[in-house]
């Protein structure tokens, strides 16, 4: 008895220190940064304009890739194909290679020379240095939170359900819109969340397709070049505080969304 | 209606093999079998979940075998319900109701007409996680009536139900057989399989052992297996009936054998078992607490591993079995008159 409540606290101490690792930078910056100087900064219009910049763009890397996606990541949960676990590997390689090399690599794939940026330009656009080039960056390092997320949530659903809907006379298209995504949805939207917050933060990737227009990771990092530490806090902390807000708003919208992840399932 | 032929389907640790059924329209058609028989496998290839390795599957003249599983109009009552746990009651009935052009009042009405007739119109705005197991089943029988299936496919529908629950599903199905709906049930209950089989099919290690009527089946067993299965062979129908002044509960055989037992039900149809070896085989009439006595006359007599079987026609056959040293004692054979006595509480009588 007495040992398990030596392990509990020796758990709990290393825990705290992990907790206040996560904590106590925050904490400083918060603290070092006068209430004057984050309201002077918030009335910036070039801070707000980034801050705008960074959420739109991630919202419609999000947005857009989801379409594609979720049925990927439904396809890799309920069925077995050739070169699955290659698809898999290939899905998680964002996660692993540095995001400035990720940079390099989208740049290429959007520049002027490459076929996406012939056809852009078709349109008059250059996706260099454009919130288009923005969120195919950030979704680039972004998306396999997505996936991996909606994956999990499709393969929790019991296949008897969905064979039970077929043999109701639901198409399959059906039974995936009204059986499957629902079921799943909970992981979806948490992946969802995690995939915009993601892409939201990104700074290395981001900064190679576009220093303009300059998303907020971008302009910390520039105003911390040119200004010093006490001009790039007030942003930091600015896109922090939003950051958060919409990170605990949508986890929060989630959790009121009736699904059936935490439902007895029959 | 439905013709399965020589159907074959290795899967996981279950197969089935060879497998021949014809179940006519209207039937009730029963699969009795023990647990991992392959019974549930046999469904699923009907329904469509699998697909056969060989063998044919005819459904109202066309071939099905390889047929989408929502174009088959052949509704599976899954023995774990499988009830959508994001609708509510309402939504899984109308299910199905979705999928064909109804108006919204149609459709409710359509709803609340099925919810009647599993009787669960009170539980049609519950959350299925609310509900017990028989509400679920019940739920899972309103929605796959929705569908108005051609054939209902159930998959031991009974065995996790209480007594009570037990009865009224059985005479819900009952019911909907005789409104003309074909129904094949798979159980591992011989009673169940009395109660509401029109035609039976045995099956053992995914291979069927013995088909026909209950009566054949039970009366004539096949095999050795088929006779451990069901375990009984002295199986009639029967009319009860509660007799004035004093109650007594008589089964009529054929409206001329009177047999006395103990039974709480009141005037119905059904079936009566008695075990063989609960019968006595006397020369004369027996004085004895034996209330059933009949005379009648040996038409056969068959040795078994554990005695020697003897078939008595006293209006209907007999069933007894006896040791080798009785059967010589009494020097019984063929055409021998005898007389048999058993009491009213060894009869068993279950209802239609």
């Amino acid at each position: 008895m007495s040992d398990q409540r030596n392990i509990n606290l020796l758990f709990t101490a290393l825990g705290g220190l992990v907790l206040l690792f996560i904590i106590a930078p925050l904490a400083g910056l918060f603290f070092s940064t006068s209430p004057g100087n984050i309201i002077e900064t918030s009335a910036d219009p070039e801070v707000q304009r980034s801050i705008w910049l960074t959420l739109m763009t991630s919202m419609a890397a999000t947005l857009c890739f989801a379409i594609a996606a979720i049925p990927l990541a439904y396809l890799l949960a309920k069925r077995n194909f050739r070169f699955k676990r290659l698809v898999l590997g290939i899905i998680d390689l964002p996660i692993v290679i540095p995001h400035s090399a990720a940079g390099i690599a989208i740049l290429g794939f959007i520049s002027r020379d490459s076929a996406v940026g012939q056809f852009a330009s078709m349109f008059g656009l250059n996706l260099v240095g454009h919130p288009i080039g923005i969120s195919l960056a950030m979704a680039f390092v972004s998306i396999p939170f997505l996936m991996n997320a909606a994956r999990d949530g499709f393969a929790n659903v019991p296949i008897r359900l969905e064979k039970a809907a077929l043999n109701l006379g639901a198409s399959p298209l059906r039974v995936f819109f009204t059986i499957s995504l629902p079921l799943a949805w909970r992981n979806i939207i948490s992946g969802l969340i995690m995939m915009f917050a993601r892409g939201m933060s990104e700074f290395g990737a981001v900064i190679i397709v576009a220093y303009h227009p300059m998303i907020t990771p971008v302009l910390i990092y520039e105003r911390f070049g040119a200004f010093g530490l006490k001009y790039a806090r007030p942003v930091s902390v600015i896109f922090i505080v939003v950051a958060l807000i919409f990170f605990i708003a949508l986890r929060l919208l989630s959790k009121e969304n009736k699904n059936a992840g935490n439902q007895k399932n029959n | 209606m439905l013709e399965i032929k020589k159907i074959t389907k290795i899967y996981k640790e279950f197969a089935i093999k060879d497998f021949s059924i014809n179940v006519e329209k209207g039937d009730y058609f029963m699969i009795l079998g023990v647990s991992g028989a392959g019974k549930s496998l046999l469904l699923e290839l009907i329904a469509g979940l699998i697909k056969p390795d060989s063998g044919t599957i005819i459904f109202e003249g066309e071939d099905i075998t390889n047929k989408n599983i929502h174009h088959r109009k052949i509704g599976l009552l899954f023995q774990d319900y499988a009830i959508f746990p994001h609708l509510s009651v309402k939504d899984n009935i109308a299910y199905p109701l979705r999928l064909k052009k109804l108006s919204s009042a149609e459709r409710n009405k359509r709803v609340s007409e099925y919810a009647e007739k599993a009787s669960i119109s009170h539980l049609i705005h519950r959350d299925p996680s609310t509900l017990s197991g028989g509400e679920l089943q019940r739920v899972s029988l309103a929605r796959i009536l929705a569908m108005e299936p051609d054939c209902l496919l159930l998959d031991e529908p009974l065995s996790s139900l209480d007594v009570q629950l037990k009865e009224g599903l059985r005479t819900l199905l009952r019911k909907l057989n005789r409104e003309g709906l074909t129904i094949i049930h798979i159980t591992h209950d011989f009673e169940e399989t009395i109660s509401l089989a029109n035609r039976l099919a045995v099956i053992h290690d995914g291979t069927i052992v013995q088909q026909g009527t209950p009566k054949e089946v039970f009366q004539y067993p096949g095999n050795e297996f088929v006779a451990k299965m069901t375990g009984i062979k002295n199986f009639f129908k029967t009319k009860l009936i509660k007799e004035p002044p004093d109650n007594n509960a008589t089964a009529l055989i054929n409206e001329n054998i009177k047999i006395n037992l103990l039974s709480e039900e009141q005037n119905c149809e059904g079936h009566i078992l008695i075990r063989r070896r609960d019968i006595i085989i006397s020369e004369s009439k027996l004085q004895s607490s034996a209330c059933n006595n009949f005379e009648g006359i040996i038409t056969e007599t068959i040795p078994q591993n554990t005695g020697i079987e003897v078939i008595i026609d006293i209006g209907v056959k007999f069933f007894v079995l006896l040791t080798e040293l009785s059967f010589e004692e009494l020097k019984l054979g063929e055409g021998k008159k005898v007389w048999i006595s058993f009491k009213a509480s060894s009869v068993r009588f279950i209802k239609n």
